[in-house]
């Protein structure tokens, strides 16, 4: 059984915490990435991580794209969806087809 | 530009280097059904992937709501102290299936009622309200988890396989049929100056 984490601000995570998910509040991106880095070994399947804080730690998820575990997946935090998220399936689509031909906006 | 192969023009290396280009054929062959059929199943996944997302992304949105909610309804330290005893720790079972090579995971948590730990009459009940809410969205949570890591996995595939297609497409197939070429005719040309070396050489021996 693998376990499901959440980082971002704390009031963004606090509701997942009430669910049985791990909550790890950081107060800036940088300590994020360092919370990513410190759990993406410790038997998390997903990792979900609010889109501000994604945003400055992309470094840090990067690293994870190619591997199976941990699923690092921005959501929206508490100041609503950015469209971090769905940039990141857009970018995805652009890699793999070559061209953007889903959201055409 | 396809690179000469340097080989030595005899029959040994003419019919290794024709088996080669039989093998890169077949292969680019083969891995170009699978670039196409992983592009057709990515397609599909990444609309799939979009509007979960669009979904998930809607749900949160009102989760976070009625969130605020309940905590203006009270002090944050009494939200704190009810939240402060998670309801479990929440696990997710991971399985796998193959799409062409690709491991796609899949996660599915196990059905489990939401514990609320908490004192009914110390917290309000647009918390109560909140939480059901959180409890909903996380299964598509989860759902989404999953088919986003699966796409980003085959969009590397893709990558991949599209360059090892080009590879073989535009470098090893065009180089080894040049090298098939300038083989046979170095042979030919042998042939040919040797032809003529003996027809001198009748015509030497003749004339005595």
């Amino acid at each position: 059984m693998y376990k499901i984490g959440v980082i971002g601000d704390k009031d963004s995570v606090l509701g997942f915490k009430a669910v049985g998910f791990d909550v790890f509040a950081a107060r800036d991106a940088a300590e994020a990435g360092k919370i990513l880095k410190e759990k993406a070994s410790q038997n998390y399947a997903v990792i979900y991580i609010t889109e501000r804080m994604a945003a400055g730690a992309a470094g840090a998820i990067d690293a994870y794209k190619e591997a199976m575990f941990p699923a690092v997946i921005p959501i929206p935090g508490n100041e609503g969806a950015l469209g971090l998220g769905m940039m990141n399936v857009k970018k995805s689509v652009e890699r793999a087809i070559g061209a953007d031909i889903l959201f055409d906006n | 530009m396809a690179k000469a192969l340097n080989v030595n023009p005899n029959r040994m290396e003419l019919s290794r280097l024709k088996k080669r280009v039989i093998v890169a054929k077949r292969g680019h062959k083969l891995l170009k059904d699978k670039q196409d059929a992983l592009i057709k199943e990515f397609l599909q996944k990444a609309r799939e992937v979009k509007a979960l997302r669009e979904d998930v992304e809607r749900d949160l949105e009102l989760c976070y709501g009625s969130f605020r909610t309940a905590r203006a309804q009270t002090l944050p330290s009494m939200i704190e102290q009810s939240l402060l005893l998670a309801g479990g720790a929440a696990s997710v079972r991971v399985s796998h299936h193959n799409v062409m090579s690709v491991n796609i995971p899949k996660f599915s948590l196990p059905e489990r009622p939401v514990q609320l730990s908490y004192g009914l009459a110390s917290s309000p009940g647009s918390l109560d309200v909140a939480l059901e809410r959180f409890s909903l969205v996380i299964r598509r949570l989860v759902d989404l988890a999953a088919a986003e890591k699966g796409l980003k996995l085959m969009a590397l595939e893709i990558e991949r396989t599209r360059r090892r297609v080009n590879a073989l497409e535009h470098v090893m197939i065009p180089s080894f049929t040049d090298a098939v070429r300038s083989i046979s005719m170095k042979l030919e040309e042998n042939e040919r100056s040797v032809l003529s070396r003996l027809m001198v050489v009748k015509e030497i021996v003749r004339a005595h």
